[in-house]
């Protein structure tokens, strides 16, 4: 069944929240293999199910009411563990909770635990997790992409129908087309960032993972809101992205990148690519082909800008406050061996390559550049969306990877990211949906949009799913 | 030349300095959490405060409006927009490892202060945060840290090098400090560090063309510490050049103790703070109209202050001058006078509480005299009850116990005896005493007259009221 289906029949009264959430609990215990939670919830999760039942009526109404989910360990759930995939926050506690867990509970969900990750979302495999890798539903011996890896894998399992996932260079879309589902990252500033454990705050954004664009939709009007905590949080008046579903958008002119077939991109995937491309053309929608040289120096500014960011915003875990501390004579041992311990080795590189961008002398010739390059890339889109109303591309290079790739070819890790960084380096708002399988593995594909152009991403979505089976097929 | 004045064994100093002023805004500059001092360790922290993962700094518009306020108070440049940087560094007292400030895009730039005519530039003003407070001889073994001041608003006000002795930095440094108190967006305090103080020294020959090399001097905590450091300072430099060495660029501490400054850090191992926009916050915009409206609701300023006084209560520019250097002094002559006599306020703040004040070497705030009690005093002066005299020994017990003058008065006998018929028997009393100085005055010897003077006051213990006394006198020796 899907969302749709599950929310229709706990308003219906045919199911009640607690049969949902025991259902989704047994699932992630005859799933554990996959290793995509780091907590379960089980005793939380059946009382607040009990209490959304004896009061039904709050809840009839509400985008999630009684559905469970799953939150990526990257948000702050006051009173219970959040450890963003680290050493680091084995043990860690957090005293608040963040944004957007509060807008899903007030929305109704039922939190049944929280997803593994990426260590500090640094990662496009889910390799780099202290708790150890997340295997992909369709394939164990594969990645399911990361760093959202353990949401994408819960919701393309089968586990709960939506899930949580944070987005910086492409960490909700590419595990989403790796595991088959659907997953959109909103429009910078749309979705508060507070509580969101912050690894480049100029690029991360909170959004929606699940089975198909209707419960993205769904699951958006429960995230996006504006919250004067974030002061990049964007104030503008609401929108329902369920009931945008329905409307018509009329035919559209979509850009689709010249060269494509340049970039290093498979042939299943360029495969699907063009088929999906046809089927547009079957809905109405015409093509204009766009000049999108710099596509690929995005990927060097990113690199430059994510670890800048990262090496600042981990600055924090010192081993003082909270979080693993190691034993120590004085206090620069404290701070190296802390440091050293607690943070796994791609997350260190990162802080690394961060701390040297930023550093007098280099600054002018990395970070600077960096970020003009970025202004760049921002002022090409604009340039695109003065034409267009979609941009078309595939979400991923490839199709779900093996195990332990990044040792044998580290380059290619950060390359994995090639087509999904345009949209965090400016800002807008993308979405990745399945279209197509090849060798029994999903491909997937996306289209970016202009600033808060969300409704026609996940209705131009929902209509091809319409069409298409794609998002219907499990593992 | 003025200059020359400066010139110290041939040497000319050259000194700017960076002033932290913390900011008296209700919340602190990033979090919801209280601005206030001297609360019980951590008791005033938020989330944001303590750098929980996951936290995000929230701009406070009060720390905002202040910042303008001194940039309008020193003809500055107000930006239109302002940026926030991140300074990053380790240590215990900073929970997020990084200070958030501002670099390029500052809210104030190139202003001016007058400091006695001489004209003393600001190169800029910025917000940041402040650290908290490490402290390490409270246990045997272990450093402790209280939060509380983590994230108080600071202004860090820094000059051009224009200043050229230590007598000069310490007169922009009161400069200072007298128009933030005016702005009331701080009280300016250095014992309790809501003002506190770097100092940029070097020296140059006096045909140089170029600045000598600096050392900075940190945590300088009081007027006089700032005099003494940099001269200090001043004559280390020119024993390290005249014996032929280089002076080094480095931080240097003052240690107000041994009234010497150490080097701390020498450049090679100068932090690199790897400053960069803080992504948390984006440009902020300053608006006219909020420029306007921080100007039209600006606190009166000292000059206007002094002019102000002058008008209403007819006082010299000299008194005007001297009541206005310290707001709270202006403030408390304005409370007093509101019942007392404005020339005689003037005259006694300026004399005799200033001269306790500076003796004790304490504030006004800090003492036990209060502006009622002190009009109080003055208005006993002016309708004669006391004389003035006896209102200096009636000064003294207000300064030891703050006790009510009226009581004072009252309980120790202190009113002027202006009885005609009382003083007339005292004064029969005296000249039949004394016959032979009645003969001596009588016969021209007019200085006598002093003496009976004296032998009044003496018999009164002081309270005679004196102008009655001379006439009583007059009338009976003539």
């Amino acid at each position: 069944m899907n969302f749709q289906e599950i929310r229709n029949n706990f308003r219906d009264k045919k199911v009640s929240a607690k049969e949902l959430t025991e259902e989704s609990l047994k699932k992630a215990k005859d799933k554990s293999d996959l290793n995509a939670f780091i907590s379960h919830f089980e005793e939380y999760a059946l009382e607040r199910a009990s209490y959304i039942d004896t009061n039904f009526d709050q809840y009839i109404d509400k985008p999630l009411g009684g559905i469970p989910i799953a939150h990526k360990d990257i948000f702050c759930t006051d009173g219970r563990k959040t450890t963003c995939a680290s050493k680091m926050l084995e043990n860690f506690v957090p005293p608040y909770e963040s944004t957007v867990t509060k807008n899903c509970n007030n929305a109704g969900s039922i939190m049944i635990g929280k997803t593994n990750m990426d260590e500090f979302a640094m990662g496009s495999s889910n390799e780099t997790s202290f708790f150890g890798p997340v295997k992909n539903p369709w394939d164990d011996s594969l990645v399911p992409g990361g760093s959202s890896g353990g949401s994408a894998a819960c919701v393309a399992a089968d586990i709960t129908t939506i899930s949580t996932g944070t987005d910086t260079g492409g960490s909700i879309r590419q595990p989403a087309a790796l595991c088959g589902i659907t997953g959109l990252k909103p429009t910078y500033g749309l979705v508060s960032r507070w509580g969101m454990i912050a690894f480049c705050s100029s690029m991360d954004q909170a959004g929606p993972i699940a089975r198909d664009a209707f419960a993205c939709s769904a699951l958006l009007n429960a995230m996006a809101s504006y919250d004067d905590k974030d002061s990049t949080c964007s104030k503008r008046e609401s929108v329902d992205y369920e009931k945008g579903l329905s409307k018509d958008f009329g035919k559209l002119k979509i850009g689709v990148l010249k060269g494509v077939e340049n970039l290093g991109i498979s042939e299943e995937v360029l495969k699907a690519y063009e088929s999906s491309k046809k089927i547009l053309e079957q809905l109405g929608h015409s093509f204009v082909e766009l000049d999108f040289t710099e596509l690929s120096s995005g990927i060097c500014s990113y690199y430059v800008i994510a670890p800048a960011e990262c090496s600042s915003n981990l600055s924090r875990f010192d081993g003082i406050k909270y979080g693993y501390r190691s034993e120590a004579k004085n206090l620069s041992e404290l701070y190296l061996k802390t440091r050293a311990e607690g943070f796994g080795d791609e997350v260190q590189k990162r802080i690394l390559i961060g701390s040297y961008v930023l550093s007098a002398g280099f600054y002018d010739a990395y970070y600077r550049k960096a970020q003009k390059v970025r202004r760049m890339i921002k002022s090409k889109f604009d340039e695109f969306f003065m034409d267009v109303d979609l941009v078309f591309l595939p979400t991923t290079l490839d199709q779900a990877f093996e195990m332990n790739r990044e040792s044998s070819d580290p380059n290619r890790m950060y390359k994995e990211d090639l087509l999904t960084i345009p949209a965090n380096l400016a800002g807008l708002p993308a979405m990745s949906l399945p279209n197509g399988f090849s060798k029994n593995l999903p491909i997937g594909v996306q289209f970016v949009g202009n600033y808060f152009s969300e409704e026609l991403l996940l209705n131009t979505a929902h209509k091809m799913q319409e069409v298409t089976d794609w998002h219907k097929m499990t593992p | 030349m003025a200059q020359n004045d400066t010139l110290i064994n041939g040497w000319q100093p050259v000194i700017g300095l960076e002033i932290h002023v913390q900011l008296q805004t209700n919340t602190k500059l990033f979090s919801p959490a209280k601005n206030q001092f001297g609360e019980e360790a951590n008791t005033l922290v938020d989330l944001i405060d303590m750098g929980l993962p996951g936290v995000l700094p929230v701009l406070n518009d009060g720390a905002v409006k202040q910042g303008i306020a001194f940039g309008l108070a020193t003809n500055a440049e107000i930006a239109k927009t302002m940026v926030f940087d991140r300074k990053n560094y380790f240590y215990p007292d900073l929970p997020k490892g990084y200070q958030i400030t501002q670099l390029h895009y500052p809210i104030v730039k190139n202003g001016v202060v007058d400091v006695e005519g001489k004209q003393v530039r600001i190169h800029q003003a910025h917000l940041e945060e402040d650290a908290g407070k490490s402290m390490h001889d409270i246990y045997d073994s272990e450093s402790v840290v209280d939060l509380n001041r983590s994230g108080v608003p600071l202004l860090e006000i820094v000059s051009e090098p224009d200043i050229r002795s230590a007598q000069e930095a310490v007169k922009y440094l009161k400069k200072i400090h007298q128009i933030i108190t005016y702005l009331d967006i701080s009280d300016g305090d250095m014992s309790q560090g809501s003002m506190r103080c770097d100092a940029n020294v070097s020296i140059m020959q006096p045909d140089d063309k170029e600045f000598g090399i600096r050392a900075e001097i940190k945590n300088i905590n009081s007027f006089r510490f700032v005099e003494k450091a940099i001269n200090f300072e001043i004559k280390r430099q020119i024993k390290v050049l005249e014996s032929g060495d280089k002076v080094e660029q480095e931080t240097r501490l003052y240690d107000s103790i041994k009234d010497e400054t150490r080097s701390m850090r020498t450049k090679e191992f100068a932090n690199d703070y790897r400053y960069f926009p803080c992504p948390d916050l984006v440009p902020y915009e300053i608006s006219k109209d909020l420029v306007k409206k921080v100007n039209d609701n600006l606190s009166e300023l000292p000059e206007e202050k002094q002019k102000r006084l002058m008008e209403t209560h007819n006082l010299n520019e000299y008194d005007a001058g001297v009541l206005c250097a310290d707001k709270s002094t202006a403030d408390f002559f304005e409370e007093v006078v509101k019942e007392a006599d404005a020339e005689l306020t003037a005259k006694w703040i300026i004399g005799d509480l200033n001269a306790l004040l500076n003796k004790n070497d304490i504030s006004l705030k800090e003492s036990k005299v209060e502006a009622a009690n002190f009009s109080k005093l003055i208005q006993n002066i002016s309708d004669n009850t006391i004389s003035g005299k006896i209102a200096k020994d009636v000064l003294d017990e207000v300064w030891q116990s703050g006790e009510d003058v009226a009581k004072i008065i009252e309980g120790q006998g202190m009113q002027q005896i202006s009885d005609e018929g009382e003083l007339e028997k005292i004064i029969d009393k005296i000249l039949a005493e004394n016959t032979s100085q009645v003969e001596a005055y009588k016969s021209g010897k007019e200085k006598l007259f002093g003496f009976f003077v004296g032998q009044v006051m003496k018999a009164t213990q002081g309270k005679a009221n004196p102008g009655l006394v001379n006439q009583l006198l007059k009338k009976k020796l003539n």
